[in-house]
């Protein structure tokens, strides 16, 4: 065996953790029906904190490729892998306790996480288009899975089926884009696509054909993240499916594509200035301004098509599209600063869309719906969940104290330092828009009265699980100093093979 | 004699066409048939790639893992469309609509 491929193996433990994980789980719930539930929960829980635990180690390795150039391993993919086990666990514990999922079979449901989060951790790390189309193949066939796991609710069923066939013509038209690209450069490794690029691979009559391969291949990446126009699918997928697949969704794959995007874009279409912490692109293609437009265009529409949900999971489906193009916004500006403002944002949506979804999956515990006027009263019934929600929707506005607020100033203040003030006040006054719908469910839960004045329990993990998203939420500020260190120091790419 | 833009007009062509199927079709089983067109018109890119102009086989590797992640993709599609016929007794996608807004 080639002694190289030895040294990588070490460098491959979360992964391979994840992988023996996932087997396990697989045959312990076939092996022991009857105590299968806590079973695998216990098994998944060890086999995320595992690879999280091996992950943190490796923080300190140097950055490099694995297995011949397929996989890159630099502070990025190391981020981004922290992150992506950190939201599974979350999820895990959330799913163990949830109404909807607590008639099934959950071992499965623990496997296929497992699954999705390991081909999330080959995603982010992926070096070659390959990898990357199968990472990404992963990621959306285990979540198709996830999306239907009610199998006799009609629209659980109903949003795998759109998901799945949204998603197939996506990843498909973005793989024709891929094998376009490989005609132009001869080659499936980033690093190598750009040497070719920066050669006149892709210039005079094949500049065409390199710009419709980026357009298809964005439809790829636009369809992960939600962006518009690839955004179709996200509202009916997020309202018909389990809420804790939901809460998954509109998170983990979510960074997930907007990490393969900044890698694919920073490494095989840029390049960098050495020690400017400066990127330039040197395809013929404006892919950035292609970017600002998709930007643009998720902001404007997530906003204004939120403004009338009546459904809280649509509500906040339309607004994880809003999000999106905030996001994208820190990835067009090409400077290092750009990336970091990704990586903050990311981390304070994680801790403040996550609590949403946990105190919308506390509420339907009890009271079996997500309408948004079954919420009146809400203060009443339940203080500590009123107060809890409305300081999530507080940080998903982008109000002050509260982290939300960090992830925008970093996102526009990226923008206003690279010359795009205008595209900063683009999304500055999509935040007024956005005020309005955030506004009325704190309104409604608040002001507005309803007949019932039962107060609501909401179950001990549930409640441990909304203080551990709150206090991030509301204290983020305070450690402003080192989430501004971790993530100056992550947003490291490795560039070249 | 046949050579490279043959290829690349009829993989062409059977994107164009797969898209088209995507498109028009109200059939569940005929959409994936029409996803399965835009695979294999990735496939044909590849192959026809890897022989006239890039010169290496990764383009021919790459096409034997998209026959394989086609057939997983099937697989669980055709589970999809069956566990909603086993519901609403149809595989017409018009009949898929309870989620709007």
């Amino acid at each position: 065996m080639n002694p190289q491929i030895l040294t990588d193996l070490k460098l491959f433990y979360p992964e391979i953790i994840l992988t023996f994980a996932l087997l396990i789980v697989v045959v312990a719930d076939i092996a022991f029906p009857r105590i299968s539930r806590g079973l695998s929960f216990l098994l998944t829980a060890l086999g995320l904190i595992g690879a999280l635990i091996a992950n943190i180690r490796l923080l300190s390795a140097d950055s490099g490729t694995l297995f011949f150039g397929v996989l890159s391993l630099d502070p990025m993919s190391l981020f981004f892998n922290c992150f992506l086990i950190l939201t599974s666990l979350f999820i895990l514990i959330v799913a163990a306790g949830s109404r909807e999922l607590s008639r099934r079979n959950m071992g499965e449901f623990y496997a296929l996480l497992l699954g999705v989060t390991l081909a999330m951790m080959l995603l982010v790390a992926s070096a070659d288009m390959l990898m990357l189309y199968l990472a990404l193949e992963m990621v959306s066939i285990g979540s198709y899975i996830l999306v239907g796991y009610l199998k006799t609710d009609r629209q659980s069923n109903e949003a795998s089926l759109k998901y799945l066939l949204f998603g197939a013509v996506a990843t498909g038209s973005m793989l024709y884009g891929m094998t376009i690209i490989y005609g132009l450069t001869g080659t499936t490794k980033l690093a190598a696509i750009q040497d070719a690029l920066y050669q006149g691979a892709a210039s005079g009559n094949n500049s065409v054909m390199l710009l419709i391969a980026t357009v298809l291949i964005l439809a790829g990446f636009g369809f992960k993240m939600a962006a518009v126009p690839f955004h179709f699918w996200c509202p009916d997928v997020y309202s018909g499916a389990p809420t804790p697949v939901t809460a998954f969704l509109s998170i983990a794959p979510k960074a997930a594509a907007f990490a393969v995007l900044i890698r694919f874009f920073f490494t095989a279409f840029s390049d960098a200035s050495p020690g400017m912490g400066h990127y330039s692109n040197i395809s013929s293609v404006h892919w950035t301004a292609l970017l600002i437009l998709i930007s643009v265009a998720s902001m404007t529409l997530g906003n204004i098509a939120a403004l009338r949900q009546e459904n809280m999971k649509r509500l906040l489906a339309y607004s994880s599209i809003a999000h999106a193009g905030y996001i994208l916004m820190g990835a067009v500006v090409l400077t290092e600063q750009g990336l970091q403002s990704v990586l903050v944002y990311l981390v304070t949506y994680l801790f403040m869309n996550l609590g949403a979804f946990l105190v919308v999956i506390a509420i339907y515990n009890h009271t079996g719906s997500f309408d948004i006027q079954d919420y009146r009263g809400l203060l009443k019934r339940s203080p500590f969940l009123t107060v809890s929600m409305s300081f999530f929707m507080l940080s998903l506005m982008g109000i002050p104290p509260f982290a939300g607020f960090l992830g925008k100033l970093y996102v526009f203040g990226a923008a206003v330092n690279n010359n795009l003030a205008w595209f900063a006040v683009i999304g500055a006054l999509n935040s007024v828009v956005a005020v309005y719908y955030y506004a009325r469910v704190i309104k409604t839960m608040i002001i507005e009265t309803s007949g019932d004045t039962t107060p609501l329990p909401v179950s001990f993990t549930n409640c441990f699980l909304v203080w551990l998203m709150v206090l991030p939420t509301i204290g983020l500020m305070l450690f402003w100093s080192s989430v501004e260190k971790w993530t100056l120091s992550s947003v490291t790419l490795l560039l070249g093979g | 004699m046949i050579g490279l833009s043959h290829y690349l007009i009829i993989s062409a062509a059977l994107f164009s066409l797969g898209i088209l199927c995507v498109l028009t079709r109200r059939n569940a089983v005929n959409v994936l048939m029409g996803i399965e067109l835009i695979l294999n018109a990735a496939n044909l890119n590849l192959i026809a790639f890897s022989k006239y102009s890039a010169g290496n086989i990764d383009g021919q590797v790459f096409a034997i893992f998209i026959i394989v992640v086609a057939a997983s993709e099937a697989a669980v599609a055709l589970a999809i469309v069956l566990s909603m016929y086993r519901i609403i007794r149809s595989v017409n996608l018009d009949r898929a609509d309870t989620l709007k807004g």
